[in-house]
């Protein structure tokens, strides 16, 4: 009962990450009808913005310390950082500690600039180009924003610690009645699961209840209707397109403390994203939601000893034994609409 | 000639003649000079560059003609590889029941994955395919290749250990893969002046087998099979009211590309007898759709080129490292030197992702048609010919709306 | 013209001589008048270094890069000599190898069998590289040491852990100086019992491919020797970022210590994730909790940042041993890129000198002459203490180094501390051994 529970708490932690992209996915998708292979790159730059926050709230000024000795047997130098010599060490290091809280609001301009430049620069000319041309596109603009970032930041992982008080596990268990020890989970995780959710509902509400979401929900509906009505809906969709960017950037600025970023995490989400945008449907939000949960969910169970031991190699194969499954039994998969990309 | 039009006849022709002449055609610039660095013309690059060409030329017939797009060949091609180095395990290194094999496992494999795929068409037929592929990759590499039941021997590669049965290998027979005793690697190297030019036998092997399936294709696109899957692809919908399934006719195309990947990947285990599971990873499936739709979709000879293109940058451009750099400016005064190699540094060597990157992106953004159209453009801008003769050599049809 | 074996007639009768087993196949571009592949003909010789250059080893091929770009020079005369210094053997004179400059050239392995083997090959056909050194994992260098021993040139492998490398795979050609898991267990094992106790329930967690099965079977059996107990070994998909599925559960299973059978950027997540879940700072069976990475590397540890305090593993080499080699080979290395060098850039730095000094000492090029040199070599001088080159499997045998992660780390280069230099007796084996059984080295093979 509690390994079942703990499986789900992940599975909903670990879809939390495929729902935000996914939905970031079928956003752009959904509106400007563009295959966006750049997608995982944008998750992975909202990670880079939070590393480079860290790298420049770490900027120092060296000083040489004569009495320690450093590997070549120089004098060491010590760094301090800029921040704690300004606003003293406690308060600099409270900053420092809260680095990838505070990157929200330094991700949240980035991501909607890179959005609307990569939308006015080059998706802008692709609308009209054959998904293949769009795929192969967005693929080559992926490779060059991760080799850009590789030859920035490396190719090692950069870890971006969450805040002291933010990180180390909570005993669930205890607080509903299991024994110590047989739900554990890191606060952090617990701590994206709710952001993720807060995302979503934002994005949703925005769609639901705001005029411009409503004209936007219209047009993706049926864009030459309300483009005869006289509504400039390119100019309606740029923003979505910035907006989608910024779920994936700071989908990508949170996930920084359970993994550290490096520069093809974009790639190693980038597939599994894309069979989630699919099992859910393509061109629906609550599918690609939906779905992500789902798989999720599925993953985390599939990779228990229990199903391991049944099934050898279930956990590698489980995301795409599922989508064959669900494709196969519901065409447009879990939530589609009919004609969306079938032809 | 062979049943072709004058136009297609003349492609054959100078697709012949690159083939055979590419020792010479890649190898320009005399050994030893700095321009060297840009030769191509050794045999293992030659070998990749017709197997990948090959592999390119039957995701063509899938994606170019039906539309289809398909991101999991690589699985074909992986299958292929592995049978054929099971075939020098328990055979002989001999290539021929190898690659006879790979083409058949690869041609039931894509039946059985193309029957399912096929259910479905548009992107979810995109993510079905991928799937299967992933799942192949993802056994190949730790599942199947546990020591209770090695089929692939996982993360190593599958390869021929002293101990294997090879019941034909005879006791003459050469220790590596041969055809009647011929060895794959056997090399003939010409040396004229400065220059030197390698005549590999693997690479004629593979050069024949290419310029035969390449002829295959031809005849597939003219004929009124290939019609029918540009009708596929044009408008299915129209084509299910007039009363035809089209479900077998992409079934087959689905089939011979998968074919085409296998025998690809067979002659790869044929040049070199070792057979690893990343052959099949997305990646790799990624790679063939980027060839092909960089050299031009539906054109005959686009693939081909896309193959070339993508495989010459990963080989030479990942070599040239900073050393070679400042050989090359070794000319300019010190500071300019460094200046040069400074900016040029980070796109070659382990930069040369980047500029494959920015590459795509050029080449599509103003080539909308791949290679083929950038190659159809120089033509007109020579030629000046009539508006009716422009369609240049490359074969490139429009649909027959 | 020079003519090779081309006609097919000379091939057949090539064929029948290869029979009784006095000549091998031609293979790659050799001419009839060279007696081994690649023979160096004009003043310079070439070496190819074949690292990871693109991919998630890219940083770790490029610390190998400058290693043996400084073990070049060191060759050449160039710089201050390096471990030539205090290298045992004095045949280097630094003017290159037997007189010729040394020259190289790079590829990318991309971390892929495919492309290694591709990579390699450019280098033998195209730029005539005599010797192929370099790497960062097993299946790459299993793949490239086959590749070699097909065409005739030595390979002096890089960072290669597995077993296999110089047990069920190795090869004539191909040399292994880096330790390997069988070696990380029998050096972690008895520290492992002092510092934890030989009561420990262990759960492991271990990368589904060949390196971490031999890995997990290595650590298995040497701390169940010593009195553990194995409570679950649980296998993860290499492709796997996110390991919480899999360490939840842990705590629950009645075991006190985690033992993380992974490599590079799966090691750095498990590390983080087991770290998240807060496992260190539990209680199990009345101990404390504790976590193991057998295999550490430089790179990993600092992707891993203050998660490794306190976690032990085992490495190859360390910059902070206090021995000669170490020291002058750190001291420049670290003048020349302001860094200290990891264990995977010895290895390389190592392997290269250790291949001109086998040319030397052999007075050849000829990988049959080079491979004799070095096959039960004993050496000193180049870090880890004197060493022994065994001839029966190509497998290096020195001292073993066991670290833990630095509490207390002064700056970015000793977040790992060195807690036993396990001896070498400790941690040699037989050649048939059960875990390194069923391969066989063959025939040298020098190509023409």
């Amino acid at each position: 009962m509690d390994a079942i529970l703990l499986q789900i708490l992940n599975g909903l932690d670990k879809g939390s990450a495929y729902a935000l992209i996914a939905l970031g996915l079928t956003l752009i998708f959904g509106t400007l009808g563009v295959v966006n292979f750049a997608h995982g790159a944008l998750f992975m730059i909202g990670a880079f913005c939070a590393v480079t926050l860290q790298k420049l709230l770490n900027l120092s000024f060296v000083t040489l310390d004569e009495t320690q000795k450093d590997f070549l047997g120089n004098p060491l130098k010590v760094e301090t950082p800029y921040i704690e010599a300004w606003f003293g060490p406690e308060v600099g290091a409270t900053i420092i500690d809260w680095s990838v809280p505070l990157s929200i609001l330094f991700a949240i301009p980035i991501m909607l600039l890179v959005g609307y430049v990569m939308e006015r620069g080059l998706i802008k000319h692709f609308y009209k180009r054959p998904h293949a041309d769009q795929i192969l596109v967005t693929f080559g603009l992926a490779i060059v924003l991760q080799e850009i970032v590789k030859y920035f930041f490396g190719a090692n992982p950069i870890q971006t610690p969450p805040p002291d008080v933010l990180s180390g596990s909570v005993d669930l268990g205890t607080m509903v009645g299991f024994d110590p020890n047989a739900i554990i989970y890191p606060i952090w995780r617990l701590v994206y699961f709710g952001f993720a959710v807060g995302i979503i509902g934002a994005v949703f509400s925005f769609l639901q209840f705001t005029t411009f979401g409503m004209v936007v929900r219209a047009g993706m509906a049926d864009r030459e209707t309300v483009g005869l009505l006289g509504i400039n809906i390119d100019r309606r969709f740029t923003i979505m397109f910035g907006i989608a960017a910024g779920v994936a950037g700071l989908a990508g600025v949170m996930y920084g403390p359970i993994n550290p970023p490096n520069y093809h995490m974009g790639m190693d989400f980038l597939v599994l994203s894309f069979v989630v945008v699919v099992v859910g449907g393509m061109g629906s939000l609550p599918g690609a939601v939906l779905a992500g949960f789902l798989l999720g969910i599925l993953e985390s169970f599939a990779s228990t000893t229990w199903a391991t031991t049944t099934i050898p190699g279930i956990n590698q194969i489980i995301i795409y034994l599922v989508a064959i499954i669900v494709l196969l039994t519901r065409p447009r998969g879990l939530m589609g609409r009919k004609g969306v990309m079938e032809e | 000639m062979l049943g072709l039009n004058k136009k297609d006849t003349s492609l054959l022709i100078v697709v012949a003649f690159l083939t055979l002449l590419a020792p010479f055609i890649l190898n320009p610039f005399p050994e030893g000079s700095a321009m060297a660095q840009f030769n191509a013309g050794y045999p293992d690059l030659m070998q990749r560059f017709v197997i990948f060409g090959i592999f390119a030329i039957g995701f063509n017939i899938l994606f170019g003609l039906t539309g289809y797009l398909s991101f999991g060949h690589a699985a074909f091609l992986g299958v292929g590889s592995y049978s054929a180095v099971w075939m020098f395990k328990l055979l002989s290194y001999n290539v021929i029941p190898a690659i006879a094999l790979s083409v058949v496992v690869a041609g039931l494999f894509s039946l059985l994955i193309g029957f399912i795929s096929l259910r479905r068409s548009g992107i979810y037929f995109s993510i079905l395919t991928l799937a299967f592929a992933q799942m192949s990759f993802a056994l190949a590499y730790s599942v199947l290749s546990n020591p209770k039941f090695n089929l692939t021997n996982g993360e190593t590669g599958l390869q021929v250990y002293a101990d294997d049965p090879q019941i034909l290998q005879g006791a003459n027979a050469p220790d590596l893969p041969h055809l009647f005793g011929l060895p794959m690697r056997a090399t003939y190297t010409m040396d004229v002046g400065a220059w030197s030019f390698d005549f590999n036998a693997g690479y004629y092997l593979c050069a024949i087998i290419m310029m035969i399936v390449f002829y295959l294709s031809i005849r597939i696109f003219r004929s009124p099979f290939g019609m029918m899957l540009r009708a596929v692809k044009s408008n299915q919908q129209r084509m299910n009211y007039t009363g035809l399934n089209s479900k077998p006719y992409t079934l087959a195309a689905f089939v011979i590309s998968g074919m085409y990947a296998g025998l690809a990947g067979g002659l790869m285990a044929a040049m070199d007898p070792l057979a690893g599971a990343e052959r099949m990873q997305w990646t790799a499936s990624g790679e063939v759709v980027l060839m092909t739709i960089l050299g031009g979709t539906g054109t005959l000879i686009g693939p081909v080129l896309g193959a070339g293109f993508i495989k010459y940058f990963e080989n030479i451009f990942s070599k040239i490292n900073d050393n070679v750099l400042h050989s090359w400016f070794a000319f300019l005064p010190d500071g300019l030197e460094d200046a040069v190699v400074f900016v040029i540094h980070p796109f070659i060597g382990k930069g040369w992702h980047l500029t494959l990157g920015i590459l795509f992106m050029l080449v599509v953004i103003y080539l909308p048609g791949g290679l083929v159209e950038g190659g159809q453009r120089l033509l007109k801008r020579f030629k000046r010919k009539k508006k009716d003769t422009d369609d240049a050599p490359s074969g490139k049809t429009e649909p027959a709306e | 013209m020079t003519k090779k074996n081309v006609t097919r007639r000379g091939v057949l009768k090539s064929g029948a001589v290869a029979g009784t087993g006095l000549a091998l196949p031609t293979i790659f571009t050799a001419s009839s008048a060279a007696a081994f592949t690649n023979e160096p003909t004009g003043s310079s010789v070439t070496l190819g270094f074949n690292v990871p250059q693109t991919g998630p080893y890219a940083d770790e091929g490029n610390d190998e890069l400058l290693a043996q770009q400084l073990a070049v020079e060191h060759l050449n005369g160039e710089g201050d000599g390096g471990c030539l210094n205090t290298f045992s053997s004095k045949a280097l004179q630094g003017n290159g190898i037997l007189g010729k400059k040394v020259g190289f050239v790079t590829g990318d392995t991309q971390t892929k069998s495919d492309a290694a083997r591709a990579s390699a090959k450019s280098m033998i056909e195209k730029d005539g590289a005599i010797m192929i050194n370099g790497g960062s994992s097993s299946g790459v260098a299993v793949a490239v040491q086959g590749l070699c021993q097909e065409a005739g040139v030595i390979f002096m492998a890089g960072l290669t852990h597995a077993n296999d490398t110089t047990g069920k795979d190795k090869k004539a050609n191909g040399f292994r100086h880096f330790f390997n898991a069988y070696m990380s267990g029998a050096a972690l094992a008895p520290v492992l019992a002092a510092e934890m106790g030989k009561e420990r329930r262990a759960y492991h967690l271990t990368a589904d491919y060949n390196w971490g099965w031999t890995q997990e079977e290595s650590i298995v059996a040497s701390t169940e020797a010593l009195g553990w107990e194995t409570v679950n070994t649980v296998k993860t998909p290499l492709a796997s970022t996110d390991f919480s599925s899999y360490i939840a559960p842990v705590l629950n299973s009645g075991a006190d210590v985690l033992v993380l059978n992974h490599y590079g950027g799966n090691m750095v997540n498990s590390l983080t994730n087991a770290i998240q879940f807060g496992l260190l700072d539990k209680v199990a069976n009345g101990k404390d909790f504790k976590i193991v990475v057998p295999l550490y590397s430089e790179l990993m540890a600092a992707g891993a940042g203050e998660n490794i305090k306190g976690v032990l593993g085992s490495m190859n080499w360390n910059w902070q041993l206090q021995d000669e080699g170490t020291k002058a080979f750190v001291k420049s290395f670290g003048e020349k890129y302001g860094k200290p060098p990891s264990n995977s850039a010895q290895t390389c730095y190592a392997q290269v000198l250790l291949y001109a000094d086998a040319c030397e000492r052999a007075g050849t090029f000829n990988p049959c002459g080079v491979a004799e040199a070095l096959e039960d070599f004993e050496f000193d001088g180049l870090g880890n203490g004197p060493t022994w080159y065994r001839g029966a499997d190509h497998q290096c045998f020195k001292d073993v180094l066991v670290v833990r992660g630095n509490e207390n780390p002064t700056n970015a280069y000793d977040t790992l501390e060195i807690v036993e230099i396990t001896p070498r007796s400790q941690v040699e084996y037989d050649p048939e051994h059960p875990m390194f059984a069923g391969g066989e080295l063959g025939k040298c093979n020098p190509g023409a």
